[in-house]
């Protein structure tokens, strides 16, 4: 295994491809290059030294040998450059992109929202259809922010406002948001707590987000129907919440890869085909960056529990 | 009647807020660009401004400077109603005197005007 990634990484013409650059500007064939002539410029310059024991010679080779390493590492550290600065204009395209695309979902969106409003003049067969335009447009929109947020991610750009927040209150807003959409899929959500308040200091907008990835995927990963169940349990410094669902299960081959980016099961394919795989990579990330903890128990066919800890701070 | 003042240049987004606020009891000013939206808070000196940040002529955050800068204008509660991304955007607007920071795509309509609401009770 170990031996198959050193292969993998010595073989520096894939990885040159993978970049997508010319083997002159790739920077592991570049430095691999540099390594090769600083050996044989070492041995040559010690048998030189030997047979001619001409001190300016010698000085002459060394100096003529750097100064080819030196041209070497100026292309080295251009083609580093270059690569970077890919990665700039990838996150500046994503984050322009979206403000792009959010401006024309925002204006659907509200249009939506006052015809809503306005139902009473629509009959009940227009309005289940603007419910249908709405939830695609939600979709859009989360998609957008999900790409903002592995931008954000990846570039260790994520901030973070902390504010006390009652925490309990967080997840019954999400509940209650998430009653429509569990009722038409046949899942009923149960919340249960002994806690009667719990303010932390928390990131509102960031936990809201791991809390509803989390709802969001037990929903759609229960087959006909089913339940689900949330706990939220205070231990010590720590506050716990775990969200139970009999879905489809995660099998054992998958437990490695579920957190990673773009990772979807091989099994939830077959049920659900919407999802881009990025919900549970921006959950840890945040969690992570929370200072907290978060993990799963799953037995395929039965259920999954996602559960994730939270330090309580109340400064 | 409370008086809001509604910079925006995109007009689906302008009209959908008016109409939705103009039912909720409130008087709508429109104004299409930085530079007319400056001039209009001053001539009318509205109970609370809606601020787009990216805008033609004068862009948002230039716009809010000019308005905390000015007695007339300065203490009219400022909501920044914008899709860009928070990041520095929510410290800079929000060092320079907005009351709050809204990324227009993650809010419904009713959620806007409860936080109206909020900001004019404050």
């Amino acid at each position: 295994m170990i031996f198959k990634k050193i292969c993998e990484q010595l073989n520096f013409i894939n990885q040159c491809k993978k970049y997508n650059v010319a083997l002159s500007q790739c920077p592991i064939y570049l430095s691999i290059i540099t390594g090769l002539i600083t050996i044989i410029a070492m041995i040559s310059t010690y048998i030189l030294a030997i047979r001619y024991t001409s001190p300016e010679i010698v000085a002459l080779i060394v100096i003529a040998v750097t100064m080819i390493l030196v041209i070497i590492n100026h292309f080295i550290i251009q083609s580093f450059e270059k690569l970077a600065e890919a990665n700039k204009m990838k996150s500046e395209f994503i984050g322009i992109i979206s403000h792009q695309l959010r401006t024309p979902l925002t204006g659907i969106k509200w249009t939506i929202n006052l015809l809503m409003k306005e139902c009473g003049k629509i009959n009940n067969h227009g309005f289940q259809e603007l419910k249908e335009i709405e939830e695609n447009n939600e979709r859009m929109i989360k998609l957008v922010n999900d790409l903002l947020n592995i931008n954000k991610i990846e570039q260790e750009n994520m901030r973070f406002v902390l504010e006390k927040t009652d925490i309990k209150k967080i997840i019954e807003k999400i509940v209650k948001d998430y009653s429509l959409f569990a009722k038409a899929k046949n899942v009923e959500i149960k919340f249960e707590t002994k806690i009667d308040l719990l303010p932390i200091t928390i990131d509102r907008e960031k936990v809201e987000i791991v809390i509803r990835n989390l709802i969001d995927n037990a929903i759609k990963y229960i087959k006909d129907k089913g339940e689900i169940k949330i706990r939220l349990i205070k231990n010590g410094k720590i506050v716990r919440c775990e969200i139970e669902d009999n879905g489809v299960g995660i099998p054992k081959e998958d437990y490695k890869n579920i957190f990673q980016k773009f990772f979807r099961g091989k099994n939830i394919m077959k049920h659900e085909t919407v999802g881009t795989g990025l919900g549970l990579f921006i959950t840890k990330s945040i969690i992570k960056k929370l200072k907290g903890k978060i993990g799963f128990q799953s037995q395929e066919n039965k259920g999954t529990t996602f559960w994730f800890e939270l330090p309580i701070k109340n400064e | 009647m409370k008086t809001i003042l509604f910079i925006e240049d995109e007009p689906t987004i302008q009209k959908t807020i008016s109409r939705y606020l103009e039912e909720e009891g409130y008087e709508v000013k429109n104004a299409l660009d930085g530079e007319i939206g400056l001039e209009t808070a001053k001539k009318i000196r509205p109970d609370l401004i809606l601020l787009d940040l990216i805008l033609p002529k004068k862009d948002g955050f230039e716009v809010l400077k000019e308005l905390k800068r000015d007695e007339t204008t300065k203490n009219i509660p400022v909501i920044t109603l914008t899709n860009l991304e928070e990041g520095e955007n929510i410290e800079k607007v929000l060092s320079l005197g907005a009351a709050a920071y809204l990324i227009k795509a993650n809010y419904e309509l009713e959620e806007i005007v409860k936080k109206i609401k909020q900001v004019l009770n404050q």
